[in-house]
């Protein structure tokens, strides 16, 4: 096996100019994807630095090789952070290494708090890439509003590398709030909680987490809303909140650690942690959430995005979706032995994977980039 | 504005397009007489027109799949109407055209407060997707300024944005799904009421496609909960520049306000003249809004007013009551009818880093001198989105094509500083040609590349986006193929 690890955006284009057959591309290579057969590696590491940051302007541009932990500091001594709060895999996946931020956006990968301010490719402003015959391209920009073009950016956002390499992005950032609270329900059973959610979703008290764990850290049921902002709003808001759910066991949680483990407990699935089985994704409309976790009779769930995401630990080769049988949304395979009767992604309707199949071609004419880890 | 030649075999067969298209279609939903078809021979760009071969109206999926059937048969190019807002000559027709106009599908299909979204038809009007769930005190949060006229098929297909994006984002922040009709009459759905997209992300491609990929027919929106109030502040200031760092300095304090939105001197001069609203005299004006309970607009006004202070406005001027907050709306949401009284105007919509800001307002004074035209900002400053109106007058012979290269240099330099063409417009015919000064050759290549998936004989919105001369072997590829 050949690893490649390009130094500049130039010597990426050259690499891949160059090669003479399939690549799997890694960023940090935390969240491996479905089985790429390939003799090269070519790693984004050497890719690494900040471009440019502009807190005034809640811009970043960063080279796609650079560590997520390296933005994430950089960020916060400004005060500032990645607002669709991307998970670290490592846990959950058995991997390790760093992330780096062109693998966060090459899956789109967003956690709790995507149910209110959007996913990695909501904040995604720009992006440059080296598509499947070497060509440097460019789409997007810096700037917060940009209807110039097609939007590639998101295309490319959640193409996990079969369009094209990312060389460089650039994200919109948000301010850290001053304060966060959580109300935490205790005892609910799914569809009481998925309720309650919808509920503190469709209040006006801006809600920007909404899970619910049916074995929390203590085994016991626990639903969590999150609330974030000045300190007085905050505090208004989850009296607010308590209020709506004064029938059931209702506390608020304000202290700064435990707020910030509980949602990383969340965020990264560590109900999951260390637990042997397949581990599976799934997207849906959040009242379709207790009825399909259900169908899906896991070992382990854990509800997210206020019931429209699901967490699901399954016996090794189970087909959950055999399990789900029709429904609005997909599930992924997240972790698990490459199989090729279950594969990692949701099948598309035939309509949708002519075009998608199609739009590698052009971008990939050869099938270079990743080849089959969507599939 | 080069346009191309329309295709003499397309115009020939005129008759026999429009019996097939009358055999599929209601009565009324095909306008093919020259007197009634003059009628969409312009969009809110009205300094270009041409009336269409015909015009349809129609009412379901099913019969926008019929039409682009024949309409792909018969090699007869596209061209998708919303109302008809679009600033940048999206939906200006070509004489061979077809224009497909979406007005007639305007029905509500699903509301679902649990889930928090709506679907629609795409031709329903913008601000009555809000006026759907208003009475559950919901809204749908991208509020274009033409929000009353403009459709949801035109703000998907020019991703439109609006005064309050800078906390609630734009149109592809704010929509989970869609049906779309192919070319050939194929109809897909993506997305829908779940988040994101289980492959390719083709819903965040089809946003902002500027209706050369599909004709999108149904849409599914993100609702949101109405905050329980919020209140405008108003700040002047003695100089753009001052104005300019005002509104880093917020951003950069954490405070996010719903809304920043920036008036210039020669703008507020025409708005005070046109609205009476009442400002202050002074350079630069900001109105900046913020939402929530009354206590947490206190406080979040505190913070910003005292940021505000450290500039030394000319005044600062809080709403007090709802009658204040129209009031200090009032002149800004008059801004382009009271240029429009005194002259005609082009309005721009390049984007910039807002630290940017004074160099490109210096930048837009100086080629104001110099090309002897009028110019007034006003925009939404908190993400960079610039609105020069440049003013002219449409009766002088010249004064247009002056009009548009001056507006070609301003968007040159939003371009030169590190910003883009459009911010919220879109590309249509009216920066079609200045592509090149922000894409390269093979930047604009992947792009095109895109089309030829979705529509391989280009017969969508084929002189749109791309400079004629870029895409003129693909649209020759059309010629030959009919």
């Amino acid at each position: 096996m050949t690893i490649l690890t390009p130094k500049t955006e130039a010597e990426l284009a050259e690499v891949i100019a160059g090669t003479q057959g399939p690549i799997c591309v890694r960023g940090g290579g935390t969240r491996p994807g479905g089985h790429v057969e390939a003799e090269t590696v070519l790693q984004t590491a050497a890719l690494s630095g900040i471009t440019l940051y502009e807190p005034g302007a809640l811009t970043l541009v960063v080279q796609a090789g650079t560590p997520l932990q390296d933005i994430e500091k950089q960020l916060t001594d400004e005060k500032q952070r990645l607002a669709f709060e991307p998970i670290d895999y490592r846990g959950l996946m058995g991997t390790s290494g760093q992330s780096t931020i062109g693998g966060v956006m090459a899956t789109n990968t967003s956690g709790p708090r995507r149910i209110q301010a959007g996913a990695a490719r909501d904040f995604a402003l720009g992006v440059r890439f080296v598509d499947g015959t070497g060509t440097v391209l460019k789409n997007g920009g810096r700037v917060m509003k940009n209807v110039t073009g097609y939007d590639l950016v998101k295309l490319l956002c959640g193409s996990w590398g079969t369009l094209g390499v990312l060389s460089e992005v650039s994200l919109k950032v948000q301010p850290i709030p001053d304060t966060s609270a959580c109300i935490l329900i205790n005892g609910l059973t799914n569809q009481q909680a998925v309720d309650a959610m919808s509920k503190a979703l469709g209040s006006p008290f801006e809600v920007t987490g909404a899970a619910h764990a049916p074995e929390g850290v203590d085994g016991h049921p626990v639903t969590m809303l999150r609330i974030e902002g000045f300190e007085k709003s905050v505090s208004y808001r989850a009296a607010q909140l308590k209020d709506l759910f004064g029938a059931y066991d209702v506390s608020i949680e304000t202290t700064p650690e435990k707020l910030s483990a509980g949602w990383k407990w969340v965020r990264d699935v560590e109900l999951m942690h260390g637990l042997s089985g397949d581990v599976w994704r799934i997207s849906c409309k959040p009242s379709d959430g207790p009825e399909l976790a259900a169908r899906l009779k896991a070992d382990k769930t854990l509800f997210d995005w206020g019931g429209g995401l699901i967490w699901a630990l399954l016996p090794e080769r189970t087909d959950a979706r055999a399990r789900l049988g029709e429904f609005a949304g997909h599930a992924t395979r997240v972790r698990g032995a490459p199989l090729t009767n279950i594969p990692m992604f949701h099948p598309e309707p035939a309509a949708l994977a002519t075009l998608s199949k199609s739009l590698r071609l052009k971008f990939d004419p050869h099938g270079y980039l990743n080849p089959g880890i969507m599939d | 504005m080069e346009m191309p030649i329309p295709n003499a075999s397309v115009l020939a067969r005129k008759d026999r397009i429009v019996a097939k298209l009358s055999a599929v279609l209601p009565a009324n939903a095909v306008i093919s007489d020259e007197a009634e078809t003059r009628a969409y021979e312009c969009d809110a760009l009205t300094a270009y027109r041409c009336p269409p071969l015909a015009a349809v109206l129609p009412t379901t999926t099913e019969q926008v799949s019929a039409i682009l059937k024949i309409c792909h048969a018969e090699g007869v190019p596209v061209v998708p109407r919303g109302s008809g807002t679009s600033l940048a000559g999206g939906a200006l027709p070509t004489a061979d055209c077809v224009i497909l106009g979406v007005a007639r599908m305007n029905g509500v299909l699903e509301t679902d407060y649990n889930n928090r979204f709506i679907r629609v038809q795409t031709g329903r009007t913008n601000l009555s997707v809000s006026g759907a769930v208003e009475e559950n005190d919901f809204f749908y949060a991208p509020d274009p300024s033409s929000q009353l006229a403009c459709a949801i098929a035109g703000n998907i297909a020019m991703n439109s944005g609006g005064a309050h994006c800078l906390k609630y984002g734009v149109t592809t922040n704010n929509l989970l799904g869609v049906t779309m009709v192919q070319m050939d009459g194929t109809v897909i759905e993506i997305g829908g009421a779940h988040l994101d997209s289980g492959g390719l992300d083709l819903l965040g491609l089809i946003c902002g496609s500027e209706g050369q990929l599909g004709v999108v027919t149904e849409a599914t929106l993100r609702i949101l909960r109405k905050p329980e109030g919020a209140r405008p502040v108003l700040m002047a200031f003695d100089s753009n520049e001052v104005a300019g760092a005002c509104v880093s300095d917020m951003i950069k304090a954490g405070v996010l306000p719903v809304a920043i939105e920036f008036m210039d001197r020669p703008i507020l001069e025409l708005a005070e003249n046109f609205a009476k609203a009442g400002y202050p005299d002074c350079e630069a004006l900001l109105i900046v809004e913020v939402e929530g309970s009354d206590a947490e607009i206190d406080e979040q006004l505190t913070l910003i007013l005292e940021i505000a202070r450290r500039h030394n406005p000319v005044e600062l001027r809080e709403a007090k009551d709802a009658e204040d907050a129209t009031r200090i709306w009032l002149g800004r949401k008059s801004a382009f009818g009271a240029v429009g009284q005194v002259a005609d105007y082009m309005c721009l919509d390049g984007t910039i880093p807002v630290s940017e800001l004074p160099r490109v307002l210096t930048g837009i004074s100086e080629l104001s001198k110099k090309y002897g035209l009028r110019v007034g900002n006003v925009f939404h400053a908190g993400d960079g989105n610039m609105h020069p109106l440049i003013m002219f007058d449409a009766n002088k012979a010249g004064d247009l094509e002056l009009c548009e290269q001056m507006g070609a240099e301003i968007l040159r330099l939003c371009v030169e500083v590190g910003g883009c063409l459009t911010g919220e417009h879109g590309v249509g015919i009216e920066k079609r040609d200045l592509m090149v000064d922000q894409f390269t050759t093979q930047d604009l290549e992947v792009q095109m590349a895109v089309k030829d998936v979705f529509d391989p004989t280009w017969l969508l919105n084929p002189a749109k986006v791309f400079p004629l001369q870029s895409s003129q072997s693909r649209r020759a590829g059309q010629l030959a193929a009919e």
